[in-house]
């Protein structure tokens, strides 16, 4: 790089002039003073480039491997269900279903979305069981998901996913981790290990409350007549600008019925729902429930008291259901921070651990062979 | 471009020393964010949100900054350059550049494969580019984190060659570059 002689010849020079910024003899200038302290120098440099890189690493977490990150979260999704080739790491198993939202023009004094205008939205989404499992048999017991995506007429959506439990049992994303590690299978039982469930719980009281509220509630029969609770608080903002922090729920038209607990077939629940949604449309009510000041708004293992305002925004209908292998909700991540304009996330820390998590699910699934799902398109059809 | 000017312009002109800094500010901020949120729970929302404009706001200027480089007039390399050492240099612009532009194209496209909605701010969002394919998405994915990291170092081998330049060679290669107006040598 030390300026030498060849640079001083002009066939050299006119050799490279077809370079930019080669617009200038280079004769005209003097050789640089040669510097002193050259080692130093260097040193500086190799320095500053280290710690730019050191930087960089810094903040991709290299340093730090006891971090939670999206990637060690779902690696442990994976040591606890196993990997299921193009399936999501939780919730595996599912059924896709289609239909509209019909707004009642109520929500529109507590968001601008456009969602909540009077009229009717197309909704695509996905009933799910949890666990890492596609073919997992069907359990009363077994947390029930259904993830929704409204398509907005202007090109925005709406997604969310819910579950049928009240409560929501872990207040952060650390919470959640250690009680996937906690229920990892035992190598020599393949069974949780009793005692590491009984120290989380003892440990979290969070969690123990929730778990008691959920008991609570005996689930119901299927998919069709369950509830399904948005859990995590979002802030809603109005054409006027005045916000107000939501949590809603999907309350179920069709009745209520407690499960029976007898023996059924591995595809109970899925079966039901197909054969209901067959027979007739199925409803539910959204509702959204308006905190007031001092309900916690960051912590989704925390019901807000009873006696809060709710308001009926419109009715989801639900008329159509397929397989995961041939419709186009299988490649949908139904992250709920995916939100239009006038709904924005509270500071609940599972928010954005939810959006890092489902895309790394998502980002894995994307590029694996599909394999079949437990409910085929003939299973959906007979 | 060989033109060769009567005064031998020593700085590149006023615009694009602006456009190189504003740049430089924005893909630094970036190529953090981008490797910062991929590893974060907590701030991943906050920092996509941020990600997703300034990517955008990249892929503009960088094409705004290609169409002034066209029209301008390019300062010489100093002497103390050889040969091989301006291929090397123009080589990397041409890198630069080039990453510049796709690394944000790449955003786009995977996103749109992924058919998620792309969020500038409030209810302003792009239209997709791509199909709707996991497949897609999955490479361009991987794509993408690929060339940020080209990137990353080809920005490390840019700044090591200005500290050498500028500490050892002691050329006033930077000169050409600093905001402000600098004294010809």
């Amino acid at each position: 790089m030390a300026p030498s002689e060849a640079n001083r010849d002009p066939k050299t020079a006119n050799g490279s002039a077809e370079l930019p910024g080669e617009t200038a003899p280079m004769e005209k200038h003097p050789a640089p003073v040669n510097v002193g302290n050259k080692p130093a120098r260097m040193a500086v440099i190799s320095l500053v480039l280290l710690g730019v890189v050191g930087a960089f690493l810094y903040l991709g977490g290299w340093f730090s491997p006891e971090k939670l990150t999206p990637a060690r979260f779902v690696d442990e999704f994976e040591r606890v269900g196993g990997i299921h080739s193009g399936f999501r790491r939780n919730h595996a198993k599912g059924v896709c279903v289609q239909g509209f939202f019909e707004s009642n023009g109520q929500g529109v004094r507590l968001s601008k979305a456009v969602v909540f205008q009077s009229g009717r939205v197309p909704v695509i989404g996905r009933f799910s069981l949890g666990g890492g499992d596609p073919h997992a048999t069907d359990e009363l017991s077994t947390v029930r998901g259904l993830g929704l995506q409204f398509s907005l007429p202007d090109g925005e959506q709406w997604r969310t996913a819910m579950i049928d439990l009240p409560a929501f049992p872990f207040k952060d994303p650390q919470a959640f981790y250690d009680n996937l590690v906690a229920s990892q299978p035992d190598p020599n039982t393949h069974q949780p290990d009793p005692a590491k469930g009984a120290a989380f719980l003892a440990s979290h009281s969070d969690t123990a409350r929730a778990l008691a509220i959920i008991k609570s509630h005996a689930p119901s029969n299927g998919f069709d007549n369950a509830a399904y609770y948005g859990l995590n608080a979002f802030r809603f903002v109005n054409a006027d600008g005045a916000s107000a922090y939501v949590r809603w729920t999907l309350a179920p038209v069709q009745p209520y019925e407690a499960g029976t607990g007898a023996s059924q077939n591995k595809n109970f629940l899925f079966d039901g729902l197909i054969a209901s949604i067959q027979q007739h449309p199925l409803q539910w009510h959204l509702v959204m429930t308006v905190a007031q000041p001092g309900d916690p708004t960051d912590n989704a293992t925390i019901p807000w008291p009873e006696g809060r305002e709710q308001v009926d925004v419109g009715t989801l209908t639900l008329d159509s259901v397929e397989s995961e292998e041939s419709s186009p909700a299988r490649d949908i991540n139904f992250d709920p921070l995916v939100l239009p304009a006038g709904m924005a996330p509270s500071h609940d820390p599972l928010l954005s651990a939810r959006s890092a998590i489902y895309s790394q699910s998502y980002t894995r699934r994307a590029g694996e062979t599909k394999e079949p799902s437990e409910i085929t398109p003939s299973e959906v059809r007979k | 471009m060989s033109a060769i000017t009567t005064t031998g312009r020593q700085q590149f002109n006023g615009s694009m020393r602006f456009l190189h800094w504003l740049m430089a500010a924005m893909v630094l901020t970036m190529l953090g964010i981008g490797v910062a949120m991929v590893a974060s729970l907590g701030d991943y929302h906050r920092l996509v949100s941020i990600h997703r404009p300034l990517g955008v706001a990249i892929l503009i200027l960088v094409v705004i900054r290609f169409v002034n480089r066209q029209f301008s007039t390019l300062p010489p390399f100093p002497p103390t350059m050889s040969p091989q050492e301006r291929s090397i240099a123009h080589a990397s612009e041409v890198l630069l550049y080039s990453l510049l532009f796709l690394l944000p194209l790449v955003g786009w496209g995977m996103l749109s494969a992924a058919r998620y909605p792309i969020v500038l701010y409030g209810s302003l969002h792009l239209f997709p580019i791509l199909p709707h394919s996991v497949m897609l998405y999955a490479f361009l994915r991987r794509t993408h984190t690929f060339l940020a990291y080209l990137l990353f170092l080809t920005f490390v081998a840019h700044f090591a060659a200005i500290l050498f330049h500028t500490l050892i060679v002691r050329d006033g290669l930077l000169s050409r570059m600093v905001p402000w107006r600098a004294r010809a040598r």
